[in-house]
């Protein structure tokens, strides 16, 4: 759904409060709406102290991974004897998500100030905002509020550069986007050394995704206490979450509600439920890169960290993929790998060979040649793909696979026997 | 001396190494060899191959071997079954792509990725339906082929013309299973040292066009040798077919080259295989020489050095074996003498990332050693000298001629016209065929082997000197290099040195001592 709306009233509107208001793009606007001010009160205050009061918040990373964002800066070296760096991570590419983009479209100024807190924090001089490629509308509007804020001089002794990604999935891995900003191949690199003891360039460096920066200024505003309580199930998941809701829904779009929220009533409350006549087949909560649910699954989970584990499956992003029964669940498969198999950065063997592997066989089974044998085969060949590689991008492509014939092995076998009209030409 | 060293287990053996010793090579000293592709020890890790996964106790995941330091108290099992079935996912993927062109390829019989599959890969392909990535054949350079079908991504090349070479003209392009190793458009893979990236490809993927269907591997007989491009002494090991050298690669010498040689090396061996070579004595009869055995040639040296007095000099070859040298300077030890060599000059080409080590401009391989024993640069003073000299003696140089008033005894491998006016010939082995000794640059003493027979009753320097020497004095002959190199030995600056102590990877003399700058 288009900005401006009114949000729905089982919202817990912090971070989008100011989508779809114009006038909160304009250093002014930000100003006026108490921009800022936390910065200015960030900055008077000792790093270390604003990494205590972010920890003891709970807040964790909204990237995927959901680490502890405090704990994540308190890693950086204690003596500072090398520049800091701080990554922000703005490459929203993964699929089904678009939560940053509209972060960054509406409320530019929420970033570069939770931006410039987490500098000063971590003691960092230089902050990289690393703008996926294709998003030229947020680009625009980021360096446009960039050189406001500059000329304000708000930031103090901290340098923010706005640095545009090519296009690459890939370059939305961490240690792919340092290799990037250094300007070489986005190629993710080998863990350890971790980014806090060598980083872009060598340096200490933390990366942060833009969703958890602009929630720090509302931390500092209100205290770690009031975040803490914003917790619907589990305490470890603690404050509010964007989810963007996408696919066969009536009301797409991003939807902000405290973790621990059933995704049920996210889905059927406030995206308005299943297209008119149809039902839910499936859903992938956290971008495409995380295990896929059926209906009862996703019926009866609680969106925190905690809760989508305990299904099998992940928070990541946010990226609520949903499909109702008209849905083919082998094309759908097929159409993730493929994705997969394009972005695959060739480093890693499993990654490069099976994401392209993996797609050959769905869409020959797509193509009425299937074999039941293959159904195994794409099962070993996904495990052969997890947790063997440098990054997770070969996990990714296995994840939905697994998850899919683990749920709807049955419309597999329809192809492979026949029972199913071939959609892929042979 | 407690925290210097981290005490392991791999594979149920305990083994004690320094601290920061990578898993594959900790695993070496066990006996191990973690099966990988993309490490290389003279290359920068990459960890991108992810073949030599390995279990290590207490950790959730497979590690890979290459990239995990050693740490006190680790038990790694690299036979693990789930380290096993991940390896033989590895060498799956990499076979969907490659081409089962064994029976054509170079590589075969040397090749990592036959090595590993025939070791611990499936029997059978599951990849049955479906065509090969294909690319065309490649020219990367002078002497570079690439075949992209063969090829398996570990970047080796690609990282050592950027971090060894330093001349970053290699790239992986494309990405995912489309993905190959790009030359940049203006550029050629010509750098001096290019050639290395046909010794670190692990399949046939980058072939020497020098090399190209010469020889099947398993035909090969090797033999370790020190390169004579330079003066650099560069470790070499010498391949065969039917004696017949067919290809120089790197032999490993931290000290030396570490894993790499020039290309001016590496193109440097079509001479040990020239065909007009001297295989019998010759003593001039009558004005013509005539062939004759080694104990008339030699009796007729000896009385020629007998009858000469006054000055002698020595024309030698900086391609002499040290023991040669040595035995040529003892037996004309009671003139007045001098001994000079000449050094051809070359460009000089470092390869940028390893410390002190290039092609040298000193273009032969022996001119430390001779300049110890009291050879000089200096062979137009040496030849003029020659030209009043009682006795010039020369050993092995073909390309300095000499005119003396005295007696000219020529040793040699081939007989070029200025030298047929000598009194007697003798046919000396070259550098593949015989054992001997080079001091490179910074004093280090080498050993090369021989490699393949000489022709005809050629016979080795140091054997003809010794039988010279030993009549002489009265000595004891040598029987071998080995007893050459003791009489050498026995003064400085090699006191001390025995080829056992100088193994396969040389030492240096006496404390440097007496190295010409």
């Amino acid at each position: 759904m288009g900005y401006p709306h009114k949000p729905h009233s089982r919202e817990t509107v912090i971070l989008s409060k100011y989508f779809g208001d114009a006038e909160a793009r304009s250093f002014k606007g930000w100003k006026k709406r108490g921009g800022y001010e936390m910065l200015d009160k960030a900055l008077a205050m000792d790093p270390n102290a604003v990494i205590e009061e972010v920890k003891s918040s709970g807040l964790r990373g909204r990237g995927g991974a959901g680490f502890p964002t405090g704990l994540k800066w308190s890693f950086m070296p204690k003596e500072k004897k090398k520049a800091h760096y701080l990554c922000v991570n703005a490459d929203e590419s993964e699929p089904g998500t678009f939560k940053d983009r509209e972060i960054m479209r509406w409320t530019p100024h929420a970033l570069l100030e939770g931006t410039a807190i987490a500098a000063h924090a971590i003691r960092a001089e230089i902050a990289y905002i690393y703008v996926r490629g294709e998003f030229t509308e947020p680009l625009a509007i980021m360096e446009q509020a960039l050189a406001e804020a500059n000329a304000a001089k708000v930031f103090g002794k901290i340098k923010i550069f706005l640095h545009r990604g090519a296009g690459a999935y890939i370059c939305g891995e961490e240690t792919a986007l340092m290799s990037s900003i250094e300007g070489k191949r986005g190629n993710p690199r080998i863990k350890p050394p971790f980014p806090a003891a060598a980083g872009v360039f060598g340096l200490p460096t933390t990366i942060n995704n833009v969703e958890t920066l602009v929630a720090v200024p509302h931390i500092l505003k209100h205290g770690a206490e009031w975040y803490k309580k914003m917790s619907l199930s589990n305490p470890k998941s603690t404050g509010t979450k964007l989810f963007s809701i996408c696919g066969h829904i009536a009301k797409p779009g991003n939807y902000e509600v405290t973790l621990g929220f059933p995704l049920k009533d996210l889905l059927y409350e406030l995206a308005g439920g299943m297209r008119q006549g149809r039902t839910l087949k499936a859903c992938i909560p956290g971008g495409s890169s995380v295990p896929m649910l059926n209906r009862e699954e996703t019926e009866s989970t609680l969106l925190d960290y905690e809760g989508c584990v305990e299904k099998g499956t992940m928070l990541g992003s946010g990226g609520v993929i949903v499909f109702d029964d008209t849905a083919d669940m082998v094309y759908q498969t097929m159409r993730l790998t493929r994705f997969y198999a394009h972005e695959s950065c060739a480093q890693c063997t499993q990654c490069r060979e099976g994401t392209a592997w993996t797609t050959k066989i769905l869409e020959r089974i797509l193509a009425g040649q299937g074999k039941m044998s293959d159904l195994d085969l794409l099962l070993e060949l996904s495990e052969n793909m997890t947790g063997k590689t440098i990054c997770v991008l070969s996990d990714s492509c296995a994840a939905p696979v697994v998850s899919a014939i683990k749920r709807f092995r049955n419309e597999f076998e329809d192809y492979i026997a026949g029972r199913r009209k071939p959609v892929m030409a042979a | 001396m407690a925290d210097s060293v981290v005490n392991l287990t791999i594979d149920g053996v305990p083994v004690t190494v320094p601290p920061g010793t990578l898993l594959i090579e900790a695993a070496k000293q066990v006996g191990v060899l973690v099966p990988h592709y993309c490490y290389h020890p003279g290359l920068p890790v990459a960890g991108v191959c992810r073949m030599c996964l390995v279990h290590v106790e207490k950790q959730p995941k497979l590690a890979i071997a290459c990239a995990t330091q050693v740490a006190e108290g680790m038990v790694v099992t690299t036979t693990a079954p789930e380290a096993k079935a991940a390896r033989q996912g590895v060498l799956e993927f990499l076979l969907i792509n490659h081409p089962l062109d064994c029976p054509i390829c170079d590589q075969a019989g040397e090749c990592e990725l036959q090595d590993f599959v025939f070791q611990e890969g499936r029997a059978a392909t599951r990849y049955t339906e479906y065509s090969k990535r294909f690319n065309p054949v490649e020219d990367f350079g002078p002497d570079v082929l690439y075949v992209p079908n063969r090829c398996i991504l570990c970047t080796r090349c690609v990282r050592f013309m950027e971090d060894v070479a330093k001349e970053p003209v290699l790239n992986v392009s494309e990405r995912g299973d489309r993905a190959f190793i790009g030359i940049h458009p203006e550029a050629r893979l010509d750098h001096p040292w290019a050639g290395n990236v046909v010794d670190l490809c692990p399949v046939g993927s980058l072939l020497s066009k020098d090399f190209l269907h010469k020889a099947r591997a398993w035909e090969l007989d090797k033999a370790a040798s020190v390169c004579t491009g330079c003066s650099q002494g560069c470790n070499v090991t010498l391949d065969l077919r039917d004696n017949t050298v067919v290809r120089v690669r790197p032999r490993p010498n931290l000290e030396v080259n570490r894993y790499f040689i020039c290309d001016h090396g590496r193109a440097n061996y079509r001479w040990m295989n020239r065909g007009d070579r001297i295989e019998a004595p010759l003593v001039r009869e009558g004005g013509e020489l005539v062939a004759t055995d080694w104990d008339t040639a030699l009796d007729r040296v000896r009385g020629l050095v007998r009858g000469a007095n006054g000055k002698a000099v020595t024309i030698a070859s900086p391609l002499a074996s040290t023991e040669a040298l040595y035995l040529a300077r003892r037996l004309l030890s009671r003139f007045d003498w001098m001994g000079a060599f000449q050094m051809v000059q070359g460009e000089e080409a470092p390869l940028a990332g390893v410390p002190n080590l290039a092609l040298r401009a000193d273009r032969a391989p022996n001119g430390t050693g001779a300049e110890l024993l009291g050879y000089t640069k200096d062979v137009a003073a040496a030849v003029a000298a020659a030209a009043t000299a009682a006795l010039v003696f020369v050993l092995g140089e073909a390309d300095v001629p000499v005119e003396t008033k005295g007696v000219l005894v020529y040793a040699g491998t081939t007989l070029p016209d200025h030298a047929r006016g000598a009194a007697v010939v003798l046919p000396i082995a070259n550098v593949a065929e015989e054992d001997g000794t080079y001091v490179n640059r910074d004093g280090r003493v080498q050993r090369y082997f021989q490699a393949k027979p000489a022709p005809g009753m050629a016979r080795p320097a140091w054997w003809v000197l010794s039988e010279l020497v030993a009549e002489h004095e009265g000595a004891v002959r040598a029987v071998s290099a080995e007893d050459a190199f003791d009489m050498l030995a026995e003064a400085e600056p090699f006191s001390g040195l025995s080829y056992a102590k100088l193994g396969l990877a040389g030492a240096r003399v006496r404390n440097g001592a007496g190295v010409p700058a």
